[in-house]
């Protein structure tokens, strides 16, 4: 039986990792996946509590986020891939039209 | 038949929307002839209602007809519905009696107008809001058609508003009407805070409650409806648009600015009598102001060289009698002498306009005289005009004149003198009317007397309205003074025949008017006092006053004994001066004071508002460069967010 603490280290791990891709990247399918990998972080978290807390509250939002991550899979890759298509090779700071 | 009262204003409402919509194809002289007729069925309308009442018992002849529910909000209930009484029944007896008198002189006088239908799609509007100003059963009702009547003033005072002297004076008389409506606005919101209804008659009538009002309260209303009244009635101060006035069309100053609408206002203050009797300051002061203006502006007719204007300043000075004897509690006595005013008054302005059309537009009268000769019906009525003007026995406005007068003298001996003066002066301008214009020498090929302070005294003459056929156009130019067509006269010969008898309907010892008017003057009706011999010896000092008026105007203008210079002199010509004083105060510090304010707006006001919108524009601008549109930036932004929580999170919460 692993100790509930290496889940919650690797949990901030991956957090950590998927937080500073966000920051750091300019490829935007890359930053997308990072925010993937922050949202399964935070899964990871909630799994781990709901083991060590006998209480199945936990898993339950997990299911709430992984279908919220579905949808927002799908909204964040259609227009991604829509910048894409018309122009190749677009960073996420090309794409900034809302500068005041 | 008293269900016939709505047909009185239903039916000049009728011929303006017809003429409104197919004046222009009826044309000239059909346009006219159909106005006459929806005024003259409204005259049939209001003698069917007269009967009704007469059939009815003296208390019960109060009879509203509630057309349709106007405005109900809360307590405050207010219909559309017409209150038939003596007093509005009089009214409405003379004004449209004397109004269709009037169309059918304006079908002659006003042919060959450019824009003849439209004169008389405004004269119908205009009996139509006279009489919802007459019959309307309480102050809101009553005050629309206060309105109504002032829109249609403007409207034909400035009816050749191409002349710009008429576009001026139609302005003129319509800002100072404002400042008149005002007063009477704010007297209906008084009489509401205070009565809880604006209903004249009946148990919940104001006229009713008016004794349960506060002396104070009651002394605020009265004064501001006196505002009012003093506004459209034209008493001082607010006078100054009546002279003017003159500009619109004859029979438009016969009717609107001497017969009916001017006397608007003195039928409110009979109307609601029974609020100013709780307030006796009030009367007071209605009968100074009345007495005053009517002196005023008797001097002022006396120099008056316009054949219109000394006519208009008589108007004046008439409304100031009539307001006088409300002054004093003779409402009867104010109400005969208007009915009275109304047929005399109107009998000279149609002869003054028939005149002004028989010496080919000219209106100075120092370019007529000798006219008698060449206008023998004009002369003869316009005599008995003058002669039941200046109260001569038997004439119409001896018995109204003299019955104000003997009012005047039960309540206050200075009044009384001051309209004696009056009637003195009343007598001897228009003498010098009547020996100018009709008799003396023909001046009217004189085309260049003139004096240096022409451009102000004289006002422009009328446009041609011609009356004579195509084929005298030449005559009609040149040649010699000519009468007027037949429809002319026919009005000014009823006319003189009623201001011969109209003293009739109160003759001193049958007092038939007062008797009929008794049911809506309950309350506030007073009974004279005046011993007999006192009466019949006043009225002997005021005939002698007039006769010697008359004889002193004859030595002076027919005789030529004393230069007509000496008897006027340039302050009565001007007026007092007061349009002077007034362009000079308004010109100068009144427009620097708006000068000033103007300025405070531009510099004080705006600067403030737009100061504050400078500064958030400014703010805005130094913050816009925090919005780059790089994602980067706005998740740098909310993960240090998300620290500085988890950092606070930490350290403050307990665990």
């Amino acid at each position: 039986m692993v100790d509930d603490t290496w889940y919650l280290i690797l949990s901030a791990v991956l957090f950590t990792i998927g937080g500073m891709g966000v920051l750091v990247r300019r490829n935007p399918l890359v930053m997308f996946m990072c925010v993937e990998l922050m949202l399964n972080a935070v899964n990871l978290t909630f799994v781990t509590f709901s083991r060590a807390l006998d209480d199945v509250g936990g898993q339950v939002v997990v299911f709430f986020v992984l279908v919220v991550a579905a949808a927002e899979v799908v909204v964040g890759l259609g227009i991604i891939v829509s910048i894409l298509r018309r122009r190749p090779g677009a960073t996420a700071d090309d794409v900034s039209l809302l500068r005041g | 038949m008293l269900s016939a009262v709505w047909l009185v204003p239903a039916l000049p409402l009728a011929g303006f929307l017809v003429l409104l919509l197919l004046g222009r194809r009826l044309g000239d002289p059909l346009a006219g002839w159909f106005a006459t007729l929806m005024v003259a069925a409204s005259f049939a309308a209001g003698i069917v209602t007269f009967a009704g009442l007469l059939a009815e018992d003296a208390e019960d002849r109060s009879f509203t007809f509630r057309l349709f529910e106007w405005i109900h909000v809360g307590g405050f209930e207010v219909d559309v519905s017409f209150l038939a009484d003596p007093l509005s029944v009089t009214m409405v007896l003379f004004v449209t009696g004397v109004g269709t008198l009037i169309h059918l002189y304006s079908i002659g006088y006003m042919h060959g107008d450019e824009r003849y239908p439209t004169f008389f799609v405004y004269l119908n509007l205009f009996a139509f809001s006279m009489l919802v100003l007459v019959l309307g059963d309480n102050l809101l009702l009553t005050f629309l058609g206060w309105e109504g009547v002032g829109v249609c003033s403007y409207l034909l005072i400035s009816f050749w508003f191409e002349r710009n002297t008429a576009a001026v004076a139609g302005k003129k008389a319509f800002i100072t009407n404002r400042v008149g409506d005002w007063g009477f606005m704010v007297a209906i919101f008084l009489t509401f805070f205070a009565l809880g209804s604006l209903t004249y008659a009946g148990e919940d009538g104001i006229l009713e409650r008016a004794g349960s009002l506060p002396e104070s309260t009651a002394l605020g209303i009265a004064l501001l409806l006196f505002v009012g009244a003093a506004g459209k009635s034209a008493q001082l101060p607010l006078y100054v648009w009546l002279p003017d006035a003159m500009e619109g069309p004859t029979p438009v100053s016969a009717l609107i600015h001497a017969a009916t609408m001017v006397t608007a206002g003195v039928y409110l203050m009979v109307r609601v009598s029974p609020i100013l009797e709780q307030a006796d300051t009030a009367l007071t002061v209605i009968g100074v102001i009345g007495a005053a203006t009517a002196l005023f502006a008797a001097t002022c007719a006396v120099a008056q060289r316009d054949i219109k204007r000394v006519l208009a300043y008589s108007t004046i000075s008439q409304l100031g009698y009539m307001f006088l004897a409300v002054g004093v509690g003779a409402y009867v006595a104010a109400i005969f002498h208007m009915v009275t005013h109304a047929f005399f008054k109107a009998l000279l302005f149609l002869g003054a306009g028939s005149v002004i059309h028989g010496v080919h537009e000219e209106q100075d009268m120092r370019r007529m005289g000798a006219l008698q000769k060449y206008m023998p019906v004009t002369a003869a009525t316009f005599i008995v005009g003058w002669l039941a003007i200046a109260g001569v026995i038997p004439f119409a406005g001896f018995w109204s004149k003299d019955e104000i007068l003997a009012s005047a003298w039960q309540d206050n001996k200075i009044l009384w003198a001051v309209g004696f003066v009056t009637a003195i002066l009343t007598a001897f301008y228009m003498s010098r009317q009547v020996y100018l214009v009709f008799y003396g020498e023909a001046r009217w090929h004189e085309r260049d007397i003139k004096s240096p302070d022409e451009a102000l005294a004289e006002p422009e003459h009328e446009p041609a309205a011609a009356t004579a056929a195509p084929g005298d156009e030449a005559e009609h130019h040149e040649g010699d003074p000519h009468e007027s067509p037949w429809i002319m006269l026919v009005p000014l010969v009823v006319l003189a025949c009623l201001s011969l008898v109209g003293g009739v309907i109160n003759l001193p010892w049958w007092l038939t008017l007062e008797h009929w008017l008794e049911p809506s003057l309950e309350g506030s009706l007073h009974e004279l006092e005046v011993a007999g011999w006192i009466q019949v010896t006043l009225a002997v000092v005021t005939l002698a006053g007039a006769i010697g008026g008359i004889l002193a105007a004859r030595a002076v203008y027919l005789r030529q004994r004393v230069p007509a210079e000496r008897v006027e002199p340039p302050v009565l010509q001007h007026a007092w001066y007061v349009d002077e004083g007034l362009s000079a105060v308004v010109d100068g510090p009144v427009e620097e004071v708006a000068d000033g304010a103007a300025a405070f707006d531009r510099r004080g006001i705006d600067g403030l508002v737009n100061g504050i919108a400078h500064v958030i524009q400014a703010g805005g601008s130094q913050l816009r460069v925090l919005q780059t549109g790089y994602v980067r930036n706005y998740a740098l932004g909310m993960a240090a967010g998300a620290v500085l929580l988890l950092a606070f999170f930490i350290t403050r919460a307990s665990f």
